[in-house]
């Protein structure tokens, strides 16, 4: 069968690939593009960690073929800094410890990123369902949560 | 995987034309969020892959002149929340759409895939039905149209015939003083399967109800529209006698399996309580519209 040629623009970059019909966005992203900051826990869609942006729709990127990127924008953790500057989200994890093993940080931070720019000013209760798809198995998800309204709190200050 | 072809057509009949050639061997990709999990787990591997996202007539939500609402098959649930007015209108539809998965998953997954995936505990079938939606089907025959409750044949399987594509969900126009809501019972606070999911759609005037629609999920092999329990409410000024002869009609058209989720008792039982307070939401939003 022969491969698909897809083009798609990720990270603000137009990038062309081949693609198995049947190949997830998250395979095409870890291998031939090297992206590998997306990661893959569940591959079924349940634990947030390959999130990335589609069009600015946060998505699971195992739930999509790569086929699918075709004339849209795609973004993953390896956009968040801005060369050495950390994101603000990225910053304040570290500060707050609000990761162990890290596997599930850049899912994280991808869906927190896309809430502060959604909401500025959320709740407890609106982070912890926002992030529901975020599965986390070391922190306990307390230190993600305060790390979130943290920064947003900051960000809010900074913004004034 | 290798033998899978993928087509994005740009017109619906194309995606017909390649759905119905392919026979049983083609699935639909709206979201992906059901099929692709299938395909990963083992259980499908089709021959073709028909993605209807860019057709669109699938992913377009349009207000009609008459106030009613046209929802493409494949908008996601994200998108339908977005829209400024949809969910004023309609929301109990709406909280039963966003309902399904995770914040991930509602960039993706849509009415239309929850409607055609069939599973009797799809969160949005029974606000739709509770909505008095009418869905649009386009086959190798051309188009028809029914109530959405005429499209779950059973556990994963629908009414569509071969090569038929489901297009859009229309929900009616709104008369004053209406109102729906959906509830579902799991055993945490989110990301699970509905054990009960009842959705009430109602009017009030003066008090009294004047229409109102039952949809009842997860205790029965399909989806079901309760009339029983809507003749109980309308006419009623949603008093307990009514609401508890609505309950006792929501239970009495129970079927549920035991499951470790719920009980067959536990179930029927749920499915008159969720009754009542998903009444007596839609109306309290009735009041206010």
């Amino acid at each position: 069968m022969a491969k698909l040629h897809v083009s798609t623009t990720i990270n603000g970059e137009p990038v062309e690939f081949l693609t198995e019909p049947g190949e997830s966005m998250l395979d095409v992203l870890r291998g031939p593009l090297g992206l590998t900051g997306s990661k893959e826990g569940c591959g079924s869609g349940d634990c947030g960690a390959c999130t990335i942006t589609l069009d600015d729709r946060l998505v699971c990127s195992c739930l999509m073929l790569a086929a699918e990127a075709e004339g849209h924008e795609i973004r993953t953790i390896e956009s968040m800094a801005e060369g050495e500057t950390l994101h603000p989200l990225q910053q304040k994890f570290l500060e707050m410890a609000a990761l162990q093993c890290g596997i599930c940080t850049p899912g994280v931070l991808m869906a927190a990123k896309s809430l502060l720019e959604r909401n500025p000013d959320p709740t407890e209760t609106e982070v912890r369902f926002w992030l529901a798809g975020n599965l986390c198995r070391c922190t306990g998800y307390d230190k993600i949560v305060r790390a979130v309204l943290e920064t947003a709190a900051d960000m809010r200050e900074a913004a004034r | 995987m290798t033998d899978i072809r993928y087509l994005a057509p740009r017109t619906l009949d194309e995606a017909v034309g390649a759905f119905a050639a392919a026979a049983g061997a083609a699935r639909i990709l709206a979201g992906g969020t059901d099929l692709l999990v299938q395909m990963r787990a083992g259980v499908l591997r089709p021959g073709l892959i028909v993605d209807i996202k860019k057709i669109p007539e699938m992913t377009s939500i349009e207000e009609t002149a008459d106030g009613g609402f046209r929802i493409g098959a494949a908008v996601s649930g994200a998108a339908l929340a977005d829209h400024p007015k949809f969910g004023q209108v309609w929301p109990g539809v709406l909280e039963a759409v966003n309902l399904i998965g995770s914040t991930q998953v509602q960039g993706r997954a849509s009415p239309g895939g929850n409607l055609c995936n069939g599973s009797p505990a799809g969160d949005s079938v029974p606000a739709m039905i509770a909505a008095g939606a009418i869905v649009t089907v386009q086959g190798p025959n051309g188009r028809r149209r029914m109530p959405v409750e005429a499209v779950p044949a059973g556990p994963g399987r629908t009414t569509l015939a071969p090569g038929e594509i489901l297009v859009s969900f229309e929900l009616p126009p709104r008369p004053a003083g209406s109102g729906d809501a959906y509830l579902r019972m799991i055993p945490r606070t989110e990301m699970d399967i509905a054990v009960v999911g009842c959705g009430v759609s109602l009017t009030l005037q003066d008090g009294v109800c004047t229409a109102a629609r039952v949809g009842l999920g997860a205790v029965a092999p399909t989806v079901l529209l309760v009339e029983d329990a809507a003749k109980a409410l309308i006419g009623s000024k949603l008093d307990d006698a009514a609401l508890e002869a609505a309950a006792a009609a929501c239970r009495a058209v129970c079927r549920p399996i035991n499951d470790k989720r719920g009980t067959i008792v536990y179930r029927t039982k749920v499915a008159g309580v969720l009754l009542k307070r998903a009444a007596g939401i839609a109306a309290e939003r009735a009041g206010r519209a």
